[in-house]
């Protein structure tokens, strides 16, 4: 049997969080009444000419650098000419042969080995308006609040080989992103939107083969789904020696596979030209310098730093930094505590697990960095269980409370008296003569069974490894 | 007639009512908006110069019933300034000609002789400062569409560089050549006017932020000392019209008497400019025209789907000059064509722009007629296009190097029909044209007689 290579590359266009649209002064604020964010310039009306918004601009710049990308000194705009009712101009405000950024890269992670995707090019362009088409009737209506709105355009190289190496490119992009502070990036709302190119060959085969673009991905969940049944569609089709066409195919989430939408006979012809309105300026290398010095650490960078200053495993690191919340939590409490290892546990194992199940970010909670320090250092310290401490977790992050004044309130510390211990462990062996049975004549589940009745009846406030001990101890004689 | 003799807006309105339906200088007005303003400064304004509630279409059907929500930038400040507008004035549908027959309004009528054109677009407002319907009036000039009917009308017309009047609410021919203009019956109204619109908009990223001089601090008769250049390329042997010659050389000598020097100069690229121009104007007006499609605004013809909306709107909608330049402009920019021409026509319009520039190291103004010819009759050149392209010949070349140039009354053919010299200036110049337009105005009877109407 042959084997197959699957080349794949993505657009990604991301909406920039910009108070106002990129070339007026309309607010961009989202589920707003149809058409109550527009003006003369957003509508198109004619006369009406665009202004460059200066913050989008210096998105876009901070994004492309953040991607290592090369920025141009000359910054210039063309119109991409095409007809469709959302769009008012029927041209588009974008950048074609000189886009902001070039020749970037963003680094993944795949079966623990990394690599590099390389970004060929970042680019400004207005969003169009959306489209409405109600049950009943046969009329449309437009929304122009998204018309005008900023957009970035991030086109990776064909160098993904896989769906999943799409959904951790796609995750790693959000991320930097979220660092930023360019995007809200929500594929729900529509502010990251993503388009993906497929195609498959045989191993080793020259040139590429015939591709497919898939449109209508709303997670990036859905992108993998997609990704994996043109992988699979493509295959097929070679494997039966049927043709493949170029053409644009639409995700159904609902049944689970792509139909076509045009092919590529169809294609347009977008006339690109540059935009007279708007003139072309030069941006200083100074000026580039400066923004760039300005850019926060990003998560590649922070994650190599979590590792080296904190001696993490890089998958770890790697885990901490996806949400740069997470990541600058994590380096208060490891501060705190001076236990970093254990902390990088408790938050990659149960407070992310609090935070997942309730739909909410690091942010959001009453969680103290110092909290979880204090958390840690009791547990290291013997003053309490690790049971004891997962239980009141939830009560830390809801509410606040520092775990030493939990514990004290609720007389939760482990018992350190001795004499204590040894009266419950006696109690438990004098109640449990079965087990007890069980354990001399070789059972070991049987200790087991008894070390959980002793944290019972002391309601968890035991060091299982000293009660344990304490049994073997009793029962050897 | 200056501004200080200038009757009341009524009796404007009076002289509007009577003449307009001999002349059809005017398409829109609203008479109640303009009796109810008190102003004596009456103005009368392009078909393409968006002004907030009353109709701008353009002199198209395809913006039948078109009231823009907004001012453009000139309009406001005419407004903040108690001008009064007095209508909207016909054109070329969207600017493209050169003699006001493609409106959807039909042919404005030339005041001197009414079987003749009144030159384009801007002929609706030449028209009615040729006529007296008012004493001033806005345009637009992407190719020669102010300077050119102003010649042809025997009045003052202006064009502006790029960038000294803000172009928002302007709807765009070529947005990259477009400059709204003034078209004046006298040259003290011309820089009056252009003080009152000119100036930096931070609404047009295309506007340009240069202090702007009082213009009539240079409505003075001494041009001692300047310097006009002669390119010999814009008086050429065949395809000027006798009649223009012979006045050009007597404005030449007007201007050596006045104390100006003459020079040769050369301007070598001129031959490329109307090619040059007919690539670039069409290719942007292609996209700029995109938007009137029927969904939002204007003409909309109905149909089951959207396609054949748009097919059977902007058939029924645009003209057959209009429909001509945006299958040139389209075609242009289709992919296999955009190199050779539109790329191409992009770096000839460098090579204008530099022979300008060269030739302002040697002299301060150049003169050169505006127009080959004197206004031809009504259907004259209409199935004829390239002679039509033809008629912009000399106004073209400042659109394309994007400076000032400024039309002024020199002389009538053997037919009684005006003739127009055309001064160019550098960038930001205008007050040079000012000085030398005025001082030959001065010196000369052109700009009295009045035809007879």
């Amino acid at each position: 049997m042959k084997t197959y290579e699957t080349v794949i590359g993505l657009e990604v266009h991301v909406q920039l969080a910009t108070e106002s649209k990129v070339f007026c002064g309309c607010s961009t604020k989202f589920a707003q009444p149809p058409n109550a964010s527009t003006c003369p310039v957003c509508l198109g009306l004619p006369g009406a000419l665009p202004v460059l918004n200066k913050r989008a601009f210096l998105f876009a710049v901070k994004t492309a650098l953040g991607l290592g990308c090369r920025i141009e000194g000359i910054i210039k705009f063309d119109r991409k000419n095409y007809y469709y009712p959302d769009l008012p101009k029927n041209y588009q405000i974008s950048q074609y042969d000189l886009p902001l950024g070039h020749d970037g890269a963003c680094e993944i992670f795949v079966n623990g080995r990394k690599k590099k995707i390389r970004i060929k090019r970042v680019h400004l362009e207005e969003d169009a308006g959306k489209l409405i088409h109600p049950a009943s009737g046969n009329s449309s209506f437009v929304d122009f609040n998204r018309s005008g709105c900023a957009l970035l355009e991030i086109v990776s190289e064909a160098d993904l080989a896989t769906p999943e190496e799409a959904y951790e490119y796609l995750t790693a992009l959000k991320s930097i992103l979220r660092y930023l502070d360019v995007s809200d990036c929500n594929m729900e709302e529509g502010s990251l939107r993503c388009d993906a190119n497929i195609s498959v060959r045989v191993k080793g085969a020259p040139g590429l083969g015939v591709k497919a673009e898939i449109k209508n991905m709303n997670s990036f969940k859905a992108v993998r789904d997609a990704l994996r049944y043109e992988e699979g569609r493509h295959r097929g089709a070679l494997e039966l020696g049927e043709k493949i066409v170029q053409e644009t195919r639409l995700w159904d989430a609902e049944q689970g596979l792509t139909r076509s939408m045009r092919s590529k006979e169809q294609a347009e012809d977008y006339r690109y030209f540059p935009e007279p309105d708007l003139v072309p300026f030069s941006v200083k290398k100074e000026e580039i310098e400066r923004i760039k010095s300005g850019l926060p650490e990003l998560p590649q960078a922070k994650k190599e730093r979590l590792a080296r200053e904190y001696k993490l495993a890089e998958y770890d690191s790697g885990l901490l930094v996806r949400d740069s919340g997470i990541a600058e939590f994590f380096e208060r409490a490891a501060q705190a505590s001076s236990r970093p290892k254990q902390v990088a546990n408790w938050i990659l194992g149960d407070v992310s697990a609090f935070l997942n199940s309730e739909g909410v970010s690091i942010k959001e909670t009453a969680l103290k960095a110092e909290h979880l320090a204090e958390l840690v250092r009791l547990v290291d310290s013997g003053k309490i269980s690790g049971k004891i401490a997962k239980g009141i977790l939830p009560k830390i992050i809801k509410k606040g409370i520092p775990p030493s004044e939990i514990v004290k309130k609720e007389n939760l510390s482990q018992i350190q008296d001795e004499g204590q211990l040894e009266r419950i462990v006696e109690k438990v062996i004098a109640g449990n003569e079965k087990s007890v049975k069980d354990y001399r004549a070789g059972k070991e589940q049987a200790l087991m069974f008894l070390v959980g009745q002793a944290m019972k009846a002391t309601k968890g406030k035991a060091n299982p490894q000293k009660v344990s001990a304490l049994i073997k101890e009793k029962l050897k004689g | 007639m200056t501004m200080k003799d200038t009757p009341a807006a009524g009796a404007w309105l009076e002289r509007i009512e009577r003449l307009n339906p001999k002349i059809n200088a005017f398409v829109h007005f609203e008479k109640e908006n303009r009796l109810r303003q008190k102003s004596s400064r009456p103005v009368a304004i392009k078909d393409n110069i968006s002004v907030a509630g009353e109709l701008t279409t353009c002199a198209s059907k395809i913006l039948k019933g078109y009231k823009p929500p907004y001012d453009a930038t000139v309009i406001t400040k005419l407004k903040e300034k108690g001008y009064a507008l007095m209508g909207k004035t016909n054109m070329d549908e969207f600017a493209f000609g050169s003699s006001c027959e493609t409106s959807f309004y039909g042919p404005t009528k030339n005041p001197w002789d009414t079987g003749r054109i009144p030159g384009g677009s801007s002929g609706g407002s030449a028209a009615a400062v040729a006529a007296g319907m008012v004493p001033m009036a806005l345009g637009s000039d992407t190719g020669g569409s102010v300077r050119q009917p102003a010649a042809l009308c025997g009045i003052v017309g202006m064009k502006p560089t790029y960038g000294r009047v803000s172009r928002y609410g302007l709807i765009a021919f070529a947005s990259s050549l477009d400059q709204i203009g003034t078209i004046t019956s006298e040259v003290s109204l011309c820089a009056e006017l252009l003080g009152a619109i000119g100036g930096y908009d931070e609404l047009d990223s295309t506007s340009v932020d240069v202090a702007m001089p009082d213009y009539t601090k240079f409505l003075t008769k001494d041009i001692k000392g300047l310097r006009i250049g002669i390119p010999s390329e814009y008086f050429p042997g065949d395809g000027l019209d006798s009649d223009v010659r012979n006045s050009l050389e007597e404005a030449k000598k007007i201007f050596k008497g006045l104390g100006a020097s003459l020079v040769e100069i050369s301007l070598p690229h001129t031959k490329y400019a109307v090619s040059c121009y007919y690539i670039i104007a069409p290719a942007e007006a292609s996209s700029n025209l995109a938007r009137y499609d029927g969904v939002q605004y204007g003409l909309r013809e109905e149909a089951g789907r959207i396609t054949d909306m748009y097919f059977k709107t902007r058939t029924g909608g645009f003209g057959e000059e209009a429909k001509r330049r945006i299958l040139l402009g389209t075609y242009v920019l289709s992919s296999g064509y955009y190199q050779a021409y539109y790329l191409k026509a992009m770096k000839v319009r460098t090579k204008i722009k530099n022979d300008f520039s060269g030739a302002f190291t040697s002299c301060d103004a150049i003169l050169t007629p505006t127009s080959p010819t004197p206004a031809f009759r009504i259907g004259e050149r209409l199935d004829d296009p390239l002679k039509m392209y033809l008629s912009d010949i000399f106004t073209i070349p400042a659109n394309l190097a994007g400076i000032p140039g400024i039309s002024v009354p020199c002389g009538f053919s053997r037919d009684n029909l005006p003739i127009g010299l055309q001064l160019l200036a550098r960038p930001f110049g205008e007050e040079t044209l000012i000085r030398l337009a005025y001082a030959f105005e001065q010196a000369t009877e052109f700009h009295k007689r009045k035809p007879n109407i």
